[in-house]
């Protein structure tokens, strides 16, 4: 069995739910409890398989790909079934299979309006093969392939299943994304036929992404490098989204269900920031240098512009949804420094955000479910009536404003401190800029937050749900599917180094070519190793 | 008098021929005589007959192209006038399959609409037979005829509800466009006749490709060649006839005219540049790319507007028609990539444009409409049909892992291997046109699915067994071209320029 894992597993991992998927369809509709069971199953199968790699990963040589499966697929064009799993890739892997079995458990008795559990589950569970697929794929075609399998089940998850606007909202989701994997795309296939050999001259023709990573853009003239890094700038853009692509998000977040904005946040925008750090960056590494001080640009206005939007909105979840425009912004400044310190607090970052993000729209799901309004000005006083979920809101609260001792700290200090000293050849100076940019923000970003906490939760409970019967504290269910997301955040407050020692050694070896060509991040690699100890 | 004009052409020889190379095409006019026969002979009592005998016409017909394509040998007659080669072959082999389709998703429709059941698979079948012969002609008069041969059944078909007033419209608009197509087509070809001296593709590639800069009328004749195909292919500016015609024809018609006539404009025009006017790329290829650009453009602007499927399909299909002409637009840099590219698309849209009709034809069983609006709620009354539409309409789109975006990874692949300028160009297009689409083809989607059933009427949809499996067929077959598009990779490894040498 083992055996069968370490060479096949991967493909196994990616395909559980898609098969538990395609077991629910011969299921018939009326059979909601089977439903139920078959995909918690199927997700709870994935998690144990990626438990199973957690445990059975080897960590002192977490910067090179393991369990790599590599099967012949569309050989006109030279595209492989290449699957691998590195330091790099497990934490968001994790992340993934980690949050589906919540979300299903959290599904058993929350199946939004208009109902037909069969669809809903079975949507969730190809979304969940996308994400697992785009983490595990080492082969530009596949991993676009995946990359926009998640697009169909997340339209309809919000054009069915979504709140008023949910026709608009759904749209501008699909569209977006749309406009920009299809000119990532273009860059793909540029890289395919522009990309040589550096030692022999040779057209390579591979879309296999450790090739490509390797030969890092040599014999690409620096004017096409920087257009095809312009491509894939959209593509992960659109998706992070970083500033001036994001706003699909407030809709899409607003109008999702409870289960589609968590899983939106939690994991489908890391699929943005991860496409930088896995592709962009290693690939085209003199063109990401150029475009360094834009994509850090970008980032601070995210910054900026989430939190000053956060203060105008009057929506509970729309607020949560601009703080991630904020968050994945500090994510983004870390990647624009290009160092591997800046790096690993954009990993970390992309954890915490999903833990944490994730469970405050668990929250909003609740509130709305218990209130039936989002709107911030007519809650109040939670922690009278409902004292259990106003006290996680609080403590999500502070999660995400960055508190220490809980994740969201260990994703957003050490990007702003990777910004005072950013990779050779990026404008110092810019960034430090930068650094001071984003330390104003998180004093906004604890301004919004405890804001948000005190409007909602302190005070007397208002007039109109003063006795309102439906307003109880957290359910059973609720605590089954929220429990291991509150573990998580104190968790990987206390020990980020359980993070980062995964993620340091193949963001180091990721990053090699930028070492080779710039001769110079070797002083911030010193300091991570001696600040994680890894 | 006769005897005199004998004597003086001297005997008659026959050119030698090839019998298994013409297998397929001899075939299929046989079933057809033999369906044209039965109704002669049986008169009404053939007619429950017909479309049973059309499909073992067409399915008996594979069996030549397979045993020609197992023996792999290239195959050319009359001076070069015919050639069976590996394209020819996928060719003829998805005109046939496109028709079983066509015959499959026709049959009650025709025959509970009363129409003349005989005749209708009787054309139908003449004009699949213009179509495989097309695939083979590399002659400019053997592609004129075959066009023809094409055509002209169709032009009947258009009109085949013959008491309704928008269907002889349909026929009529397109029989006049179809022939000032013709026309045009035909003029230019007697002007390259001129410069040339001969018919023959090869011949006419050496002859006007001799000089540095062609001659006035050896552009004239380029342009209008093309023009002439263009109206065939619906690219715009000459696309007017589609809608009108596709929205007025019994839908199977439409279906057919979408799906195989396009393919068969494709192909006619595939055989020009790539063998006849490959030398001339300087003429064509700014015209192409124009076309191209236009066509997709135009095309997905307009369909964002309709209010109708058919006519929503119909401009979605003006669109792809741009998809499909742009690698054109790059022949001479990437000849063979172009050629696949443009092959590939033609196979999958094939599959996934006969899957929408068909289940347009299925709805309209029940509402007796093409309404978009009528697709409200669909899903709340027949989920199959929903998820079978959502599946088309998401690969016409091109989102992967449904059939259609191998068919654009493979466009965007040859213009960009292209490493031109206007290769690249029209890769943006490409890319950009796609967002446009998805936004018309989404909108069906949540329709379909979010919205209320209109009158809250859930009777179901009745799918009659034909229909069926022409759904289970297109359905199964989107999804293996998305899933392993190996499958068409491998297929559609084609090239054309053997007969040029280079």
């Amino acid at each position: 069995m083992p055996e069968f894992l370490t060479d096949w597993g991967l493909l196994v991992i990616t395909f559980v739910p898609l098969a538990g998927a395609l077991l629910m369809m011969l299921i018939p509709q009326e059979n909601e409890e089977a439903h139920k069971q078959v995909s918690l199953l199927a997700s709870l199968l994935a998690l144990a398989l990626g438990i199973w790699y957690l445990i059975d990963f080897n960590y002192s040589d977490a910067g090179s790909l393991q369990y790599v499966v590599d099967e012949s697929w569309i050989e006109v064009i030279n595209s492989r079934l290449i699957m691998g799993l590195d330091g790099m890739s497990l934490p968001l892997l994790m992340l993934s299979v980690f949050v589906m079995p919540l979300v299903f458990i959290y599904s058993w008795d929350h199946i939004p309006h208009p109902g037909n559990a069969k669809s809903f589950l079975i949507l969730m569970l190809i979304l969940e093969t996308g994400m697992i697929g785009t983490f595990l794929a080492q082969d530009l075609i596949l991993f676009f392939v995946f990359f926009e399998v998640v697009l169909l089940p997340m339209f309809f998850m919000i054009a069915v299943w979504g709140g008023e606007d949910r026709r608009y909202a759904s749209l501008k989701f699909f569209l977006y994304t749309l406009f920009g994997s299809a000119l990532m795309l273009l860059g793909f296939l540029a890289l395919f036929f522009l990309s040589k050999d550096p030692t022999t001259g040779e057209l390579l023709r591979t879309f296999d992404m450790r090739v490509l990573s390797d030969v890092a853009g040599a014999g690409i003239v620096r004017s096409s490098q920087l257009l095809i890094f312009g491509g894939m700038f959209l593509g992960f853009g659109v998706k992070v989204p970083l500033f001036p692509f994001h706003t699909w998000l407030p809709d899409a977040h607003t109008q999702a269900p409870t289960q589609g904005s968590v899983i939106l946040a939690a994991v489908l925008l890391k699929l943005g920031t991860y496409g930088f750090i896995r592709i962009a960056i290693p690939m085209l590494p003199e063109a990401a240098e150029a475009w360094a001080p834009w994509i850090g640009l970008f980032a601070v206005i995210g910054i900026i512009y989430g939190a000053l939007g956060c203060l105008a909105q009057t929506d509970m979840k729309r607020l949560i949804a601009f703080s991630s425009v904020a968050h994945m912004g500090f994510v983004m400044l870390g990647i624009a420094t290009l160092t591997d310190f800046g790096i690993n607090a954009a990993i970390f970052g992309m954890v915490a955000h999903g833990l944490i993000t994730g469970m405050l729209f668990f929250i909003a799901g609740s509130v709305k479910e218990r209130y039936h309004t989002l709107e911030i000005k007519r809650l109040g006083g939670m922690l009278l009536q409902a004292p259990k979920l106003g006290w996680i809101l609080g403590f999500c609260v502070m999660a995400s404003l960055g508190l220490p001792g809980l994740a969201g700290f260990w994703g957003e200090f050490p990007a702003i401190l990777a910004a005072y000293q950013p990779a050779n050849g990026i404008p110092e100076e810019t960034f430090r800029g930068y650094m001071v940019i984003a330390a104003v923000g998180t004093v906004l970003a604890a301004g919004y937050l405890l804001w948000l906490l005190q409007r909602t939760a302190m005070g007397e409970a208002p007039e109109e749900f003063a006795n309102d019967p439906e307003i109880v504290d957290v359910k059973r269910i609720e605590w089954i599917a929220w429990a291991p997301f509150l573990f998580l955040i104190v968790l990987f407050g206390v020990a980020p180094g359980l993070i980062f020692e995964i993620t340091d050694p193949a963001v180091v070896e990721s990053l090699d070519n930028c070492l080779q060509l710039e001769g110079g991040c070797e002083g911030v690699a010193a300091a991570a190793q001696a600040t994680f100890g890894g | 008098m006769l005897a005199a004009l004998a004597a003086e052409v001297g005997d008659f020889v026959r050119p030698p021929i090839d019998w298994h190379a013409a297998a397929p095409e001899l075939t299929l006019l046989a079933f057809g005589v033999l369906l044209t026969l039965m109704d002669i002979v049986w008169l009404e009592r053939g007619r429950k007959w017909a479309p049973a005998l059309a499909s073992i016409g067409l399915l008996a017909t594979m069996v030549p192209i397979i045993t020609l394509a197992v023996d792999g040998a290239d195959r050319s007659m009359f001076g070069g006038a015919f050639v069976v080669d590996k394209y020819a072959l996928i060719m003829k082999a998805v005109f046939i399959l496109a028709g079983y389709i066509v015959v499959l998703i026709s049959s009650n429709y025709i025959s509970e609409g009363d129409y003349w059941e005989n005749e209708y698979y009787g054309l139908l079948l003449s004009s699949i037979l213009g179509m495989i012969l097309m695939a083979s002609a590399r002659d400019l008069i053997t592609i004129f005829i075959a066009l023809e041969l094409l055509s002209i059944p169709a032009y009947m078909l258009a009109t085949w509800r013959k008491r309704d007033l928008k269907s002889n419209e349909a026929g009529l608009k397109y029989y006049l466009m179809g022939v000032f197509a013709s026309a045009i087509l035909l003029y230019g070809m007697s002007l390259l006749y001129g410069a040339s001296g001969t018919t023959l593709l090869v011949d006419l590639n050496e002859s006007i490709s001799a000089s540095d800069s062609p001659s006035a009328i050896v552009v004239m004749g380029i342009i209008f060649v093309i023009v002439g195909f263009a109206f065939k292919v619906s690219a715009v500016p000459f696309h007017t006839w589609a809608p009108d015609t596709y929205e007025g024809a019994p839908t199977p018609v439409t279906a057919f005219l979408s799906v195989a006539s396009k393919a068969a404009g494709f192909v006619a025009l595939m055989n020009m540049l790539f063998v006849g006017f490959i030398g001339r790329d300087d003429v064509y290829e700014p015209m192409i790319f124009a076309l191209a650009a236009v066509s997709m453009t135009v095309g997905n602007l307009i369909a964002l507007r309709q209010t109708n499927i058919v006519r929503m399909l119909a401009y979605s299909g003006v669109a792809q028609a741009g998809y499909m002409l742009a690698p054109l637009a790059v022949a001479s840099d990437v000849p063979d990539s172009a050629l696949a590219a443009t092959v590939s698309y033609l196979v999958i849209y094939a599959v996934m444009n006969l899957g929408a009709f068909a289940v347009v034809i299925a709805v309209a069983r029940k509402t007796r409409s093409a309404e978009i609006d009528d697709y409200r709620g669909l899903f709340h009354y027949a989920p199959g049909l929903t998820v079978a539409m959502t599946i088309f309409l998401f690969a016409l789109a091109g989102i992967p892992p449904l059939g259609g975006w191998w068919a654009k990874f493979r466009i965007m692949g040859a213009v960009i291997e292209a490493n031109t300028v206007s290769g690249v160009v029209l890769g943006v297009f490409v890319a950009v046109n796609s967002v446009i689409a998805l936004y018309y083809y989404a909108r069906i989607g949540a329709k379909m699915w979010a919205d209320e059933a209109p009158d809250g009427d859930l009777t179901p949809v009745r799918v009659p067994a034909s229909l069926k499996s022409a759904l289970v067929l297109t359905v199964a077959a989107t999804i293996v071209f998305g899933v392993l598009p190996g499958l068409v990779g491998d297929v559609t490894k084609v090239s054309l320029l053997a007969g040029v040498g280079g």
